[in-house]
């Protein structure tokens, strides 16, 4: 089986995007690089960066596993909510 | 009732509800379905509110459902239901970086539906069960999250979604390993880290005929398989193998504690994994068609929290009822159990007419004498004997060097058994080392 990326995994899901509302807020002024490493290599969708020194995240995408939030313990992920109902992935075989 | 419910989910308006419930059930999973069915059966008025956009949307488990707890409420159910295969092969593998000690089980007996475990795939089973709960005249509303408990003098009353308030003389909190809303009520403690998994999978697409070929089935016929060792990276964990009907379910399951102390991310252990000599091969020509992720507590009996409160109980994944003693893992059969007994519960407490903690304390003895709590009991040591690393490090490589050499012809002199077990034995952490974490398997599993 070819190697994959995760983007290219994702974009195999189905998803109802909530572009405006993320539902998982993070601490963008959070800067210890090994504690936010962990959350980067947590992530199954990989939707958390470290660059230039700072978390960047992305909630589009979300598997809503809610690993980072037990990762940080409350220090890189600051609020973490299951999207709106509706919205977000739908599993299709789950 | 039915339309000003289905009305809920329109965006701006405000319904108020005069209709309180006897029960509202969160989630629709395995446990909130069963309990709904059990509830709505008695002839209950049920409410189950699901954030997915129909029950099962947002469901994901590693793959394998033990049939015993669901032939209880629903006899022969996989005669109809969307099962995958029914699983009459196990395997176990034990997987060094560049080799992989198996052992397979096979047994006729694993076809009798009171022993039997089939792979499931949840969106489709869990859409299943949810219907025959509605048959029963349960009530579901879809694509709705339940953001907020009302409570009132301390008792549970309802829940809260968006600006709508449903009441109930009893809530069954069945939404999930997160489940916020539990944490909310202090039920559940936020889930520790070292006896918190993350669960990465992958649903891979492959002809019905490979996949009997491939694992040596006959049509309906499945295979479970678990491997210890390089899949996890010297962490706790490994990764399971389903046959589905036209797929397979595979997945990595980490301790979160572990992360970070890798190198590699989780989902670069996942591919790491996928190319392993041994399971390349089976997923060989395989098409993905699902990437998912899901939080797997292993803490087993020692990290069930509050069960009861007054007005509210807890059922399955919520309640953490899952236990992983590394030749299966099970969480399926508990839930459907917990969601039954928390059903029957709610049941003698409406003829009671009375909902405090006090009467749903039956819940919690009815758990102690069924299989859920007795079999998490059973295994409460196996999170200590995961502990021992070398489990997951130096004895898959110790039974590569064994039996590489016993199968290793290549002219080079014979040496006796002992005389290379023993170096490796004394490699991967001596003899007294062994006897310990077999001591404590002993206890464990």
């Amino acid at each position: 089986m070819k190697k994959m990326s995760v983007d290219d995994k994702l974009g195999l899901n189905k998803f109802y995007p909530d572009e405006h509302n993320p539902h998982i807020e993070i601490d963008p002024d959070f800067t210890d690089e090994k504690e936010i490493m962990r959350v980067v290599k947590a992530c199954p969708a990989e939707l958390y960066k470290y660059e230039n020194g700072k978390v960047i995240f992305n909630h589009e995408g979300c598997l809503e596993c809610g690993t980072c939030r037990v990762v940080s313990g409350g220090k890189v992920v600051r609020v973490w909510h299951y999207p709106v109902g509706s919205m977000g992935i739908e599993y299709r075989q789950g | 009732m039915q339309d000003e419910l289905q009305d809920i989910g329109k965006k701006g308006e405000v319904i108020v509800s005069d209709d309180r419930f006897d029960a509202i059930i969160v989630g629709a999973g395995l446990a909130g379905s069963t309990a709904a069915l059990t509830l709505a059966k008695a002839g209950m008025e049920v409410l189950v509110i699901e954030r997915g956009n129909w029950a099962g949307a947002k469901n994901v488990s590693g793959g394998r459902l033990y049939g015993h707890a669901l032939e209880k409420i629903l006899p022969g159910f996989a005669e109809e239901a969307p099962i995958e295969r029914k699983i009459t092969k196990e395997r176990i593998s034990l997987l060094s970086e560049t080799a992989g000690t198996t052992i397979e089980y096979a047994d006729e007996s694993f076809r009798k539906p009171e022993t039997a475990s089939y792979s499931v795939l949840r969106s489709k089973f869990d859409k299943w069960l949810a219907e025959k709960a509605e048959a029963e005249g349960a009530m579901f509303v879809t694509g709705i999250h339940a953001d907020e408990m009302i409570v009132k003098d301390g008792k549970v009353c309802g829940v809260k979604c968006g600006e709508e308030e449903m009441e109930a003389d009893v809530v069954i909190l069945a939404d999930g390993v997160n489940s916020p809303l539990a944490q909310s009520l202090g039920m559940k403690k936020e889930l520790a880290q070292a006896e918190t998994a993350v669960g990465v999978k992958e649903v891979i697409g492959l002809e019905e005929k490979v996949i009997r070929d491939r694992f040596g089935l006959t049509e309906n016929e499945g295979c479970a398989w678990m491997m210890a060792g390089y899949p996890s990276d010297g962490g706790i964990g490994g990764m399971c193998l389903y046959t589905n009907k036209e797929s397979l379910s595979l997945a990595l399951v980490l301790t979160t504690s572990y992360i970070g102390q890798s190198e590699l991310s989780v989902p670069q252990l996942f591919e790491r994994a996928k190319a392993h000599p041994v399971v390349a091969p089976l997923i060989e020509g395989g098409k993905l068609l699902e990437y998912s992720a899901h939080l797997v507590t292993e803490g087993g009996y020692n990290m069930i929290p509050t069960l009861y409160k007054d007005g509210v109980l807890l059922a399955g994944d919520a309640a953490n009822m899952v236990i992983n003693i590394a030749y299966t893992v099970r969480g399926m059969d508990f839930a459907i159990e917990s969601g039954r007994l928390a059903a029957e519960t709610v049941i003698k407490a409406k003829e009671k007419g009375d909902f405090s903690a006090s009467t749903l304390s039956a819940y919690k003895q009815m758990l102690d004498n069924s299989f859920v709590l007795r079999d998490m009991q059973f295994h409460a040591k196996a999170p200590k004997l995961m502990e021992h690393k070398e489990i997951f490090t130096k004895y898959p490589q110790m039974a590569q060097e064994i039996f590489s050499e016993m199968y290793t012809i290549d002219g080079n002199p014979r040496r006796h058994l002992l005389k290379f077990a023993k170096p490796a034995l004394k490699k991967a952490g001596g003899i007294f080392k062994l006897a310990r974490i077999g001591l404590d398997a002993n206890k464990a599993i």
